[in-house]
């Protein structure tokens, strides 16, 4: 803690007692709540201010990951372990089941990112949870930058941008029908320099991908996709060996990755604290496809 | 130990307000160069001469095709001493709710007046709000100061038309400084071109402004949040009141006083999942235990038996309408206060006033969408209160339309 004297908090602190305040206020006035878990290092970080924010009770909802069937093995393996040390309940949204039930048709590109969407909601309807935690944060995309902690969204699981709540100091109104929700955002404020400061802060662990390490991968686009069950090149891309590290993770043909030697928090936050690219721009497809990409995805109610 | 400081910034484009937080972001290095490619891919398929760095900000589909911003923008930038989170709103009167929203959770607010124009309805208008939300610290950056050759003559004259209206509010801290933020002068650096302004540099002011007594350290307020009971055979009696601390310092050993029964008892000690603090302030989230075991829920508040909040079903405050549907006398609300919720009756509406001239109408029956005036409420059950001018957190509360649970109206009690 800080010297007692000065009554100054550190900003990851001020940051931390803003989620945990978000979290408990949460518990307090929802009855059915869920943490969406990727094994992603935002959810991580809400996972772990989540923990400290009921400790020493256990975590009082269970969390969610939304599987596309695309996964890095590295992070399922981290999810399922996280899961069994922390003792919580895992509930798993499959968009292969999705597929398979026929509520969303694959597409031709072998993209599953987009239908997410529909696997969410289907289980947001089906758990009947009225809060949903996301680990998005604002700094990361424009649309989101706009975004509340407490967002609303319709019976349909929509986002209507226009007709967002005022939200004042730290007044958060959750108040909702039965069939509506609210998404909830307690990493709204933090910045991706802040996330990495604070996993090497609190020493947390993530999945291996994150640190550099040697893989096959091929350039399509701009970017270095890794060679495996799911991305493979054509001919005319080479296969090239690199050191490189994920700065995000997601459905692995559209999850950049980039060259790198950072292999421990402290190189990474230096690497972050230099880049000059988003870590959206660097690595994901899906926010390229036009200015307004991810408000039209977050209005269907994507995450 | 970076601090974090919040501000809010509020101006229309005309006054270059985008350019400004365009210099500080980039100047700072807070702007990604995929971020700065996307901005001028855009700028050049609108026909616009110049980077139009406000499409940083206006995020919106419907910003980007009108070219203006409708809602509060969140920026974020950081130097080695502090980290800044910027709330940047609009300017324009219809938007004198975002501004509202902006200034709620605001350290420091930064007003933008143009050299050439002076003071306008605008910037009274923005002073008022930053003095009405109790915004600690109030920066008057006079812009464009190329475009008056730097005049040192014009600066001066903004400064005490300026420094004359605000003693007619309550701003605790106001300063002036001469920029320019298309040139860069006093952005980031001092500027040679005005070698008789003897001030510090925005960013440099934004970096020593002394914000850590800003908070209250005297009077203790801690309103329950969520009582922590696991229940597990480790921590089978573990029973802990959860919150984020409002007011005061609080210690283990002292006497406390819980509203609303009344009852007293002393502090056994306040936890954290990094274990036992000496000391609690505001802002931090903590789990208090006390000495007896006492009948504790969400919604009571915990501070001293010799300085207690006013436990009260009367309210007076001032109210910004936030929704186009009216305030009117009688009418009934849903209401947040810190960790509480009830409901609300408009007894009255004193006055309605004039958010530009400041004029009091006595005689209005309504408040409409962005508009502010002093109303009287009875509320369904007691309230554990303080002004708002002496405490932001224990001071001001929400009103919620119970129909649609819209929020209607930010209040701050007098």
């Amino acid at each position: 803690m800080t010297a007692p004297t000065t009554y100054e908090l550190s900003s990851l602190q001020a940051l931390e007692a803003e989620s945990i305040h978000i979290f408990r206020e949460v518990a307090a006035e929802f009855e059915r709540p869920v943490l969406l878990f990727s094994g992603g290092k935002d959810s991580v970080v809400m996972l772990h201010v989540a923990r400290k924010a009921f400790w020493p009770a256990p975590i009082p909802f269970p969390v969610m990951h939304v599987d596309t069937g695309h996964n890095f093995p590295e992070v399922l393996a981290f999810r399922d372990s996280t899961v069994q040390e922390m003792g919580l309940r895992l509930v798993v949204a499959s968009v292969e089941e999705s597929i398979a039930k026929g509520r969303v048709r694959e597409r031709p590109d072998g993209v599953r990112n987009p239908l997410q969407t529909v696997t969410l909601l289907d289980a947001i309807q089906q758990g009947q949870f009225d809060a949903v935690f996301g680990g998005a944060r604002r700094d990361e995309e424009k649309a989101r930058a706009k975004e509340r902690v407490f967002s609303f969204r319709d019976e349909f699981g929509q986002w209507d941008p226009k007709a967002q709540r005022p939200e004042l100091w730290s007044l958060y109104n959750g108040r909702h029908h039965k069939g509506e929700h609210i998404r909830i955002f307690p990493l709204s404020n933090w910045t991706e320099l802040d996330i990495w400061s604070y996993l090497k802060q609190e020493d947390a662990p993530l999945p291996s991908i994150y640190f550099a390490h040697e893989r096959e991968v091929f350039q399509r686009d701009g970017m270095w996709l890794p060679v495996s069950e799911f991305t493979s090149p054509k001919e005319s891309e080479e296969v090239v060996t690199l050191t490189v590290r994920y700065r995000t993770v997601g459905d692995i043909p559209i999850t950049g990755a980039v060259e790198s030697s950072a292999a421990s928090y402290d190189e990474i936050i230096a690497e972050v604290a230099a880049t000059r690219v988003t870590e959206r721009g660097a690595t994901r497809a899906d926010d390229r496809l036009s200015e307004a990409a991810m408000e039209d995805r977050k209005k269907e109610g994507y995450f | 130990m970076a601090e974090l400081l919040r501000f809010a910034t509020a101006g229309s484009v005309d006054d270059g307000k985008s350019t400004l937080i365009g210099r500080l972001l980039y100047d700072t290095k807070s702007i990604f160069e995929d971020q700065l490619e996307a901005v001028e891919r855009t700028s050049r398929d609108r026909g616009d001469e110049h980077v139009n760095l406000a499409l940083l900000t206006d995020g919106l589909r419907a910003e980007r095709e009108q070219g203006i911003t409708i809602d509060v923008a969140y920026r974020y930038f950081a130097t080695p001493k502090r980290t800044f989170i910027i709330a940047d709103t609009p300017g324009h009167i219809q938007y004198t709710r975002n501004m509202v929203t902006g200034a709620s959770t605001a350290s420091l607010a930064l007003v933008l007046i143009d050299a050439r124009n002076g003071i306008v309805e605008q910037s009274r208008r923005h002073a008022f709000i930053t003095s009405l939300l109790r915004v600690p610290h109030l920066v008057v950056c006079v812009n464009k100061m190329d475009l008056v050759d730097y005049d040192e003559a014009v600066f001066n004259r903004i400064k005490d038309e300026f420094r004359n209206f605000a003693t007619k509010l309550d701003i605790g801290d106001l300063s002036f400084i001469p920029i320019s933020a298309l040139k860069g002068d006093n952005v980031v650096h001092r500027s040679e071109n005005m070698p008789w302004y003897d001030g510090t540099s925005l960013l440099h002011h934004l970096e020593d402004v002394h914000i850590a007594s800003d908070r209250n350290l005297i009077d203790v307020r801690f309103p329950v949040q969520y009582v922590i009971r696991p229940q597990s055979t480790e921590h089978h009696d573990y029973r802990g009141y959860a919150g984020t601390v409002a007011g005061g310092v609080m210690k283990p050993g002292d006497e406390v006083l819980v509203l609303e029964s009344g009852l007293t008892t002393t502090i056994e000690s306040i936890d954290t999942a990094d274990g036992p603090v000496e000391e609690a302030y505001s802002p931090m989230s903590v789990t208090v235990r006390l000495k007896d075991d006492i009948d504790i829920s969400r919604g009571d508040m915990i501070c001293r038996p010799q300085n207690r909040p006013q436990a009260t079903q009367d309210v007076d405050a001032m109210v910004c309408w936030l929704t186009s549907d009216p305030l009117h006398v009688r009418g009934m609300y849903g209401l947040k206060h810190t960790t509480r919720n009830v409901r609300a009756q408009v007894k009255d509406i004193e006055y309605r006033i004039d958010v530009n001239s400041l004029h009091r109408d006595e005689t209005a029956e309504t408040l409409s969408l962005n508009e502010i005036g002093r109303i009287k409420l009875r509320t369904t059950k007691p309230l554990f209160v303080d002004e708002y001018r002496r405490n932001r957190t224990t001071g001001s509360f929400l009103l919620i339309d119970e129909a649609t649970g819209a929020t209607v109206g930010a209040g701050m009690i007098l």
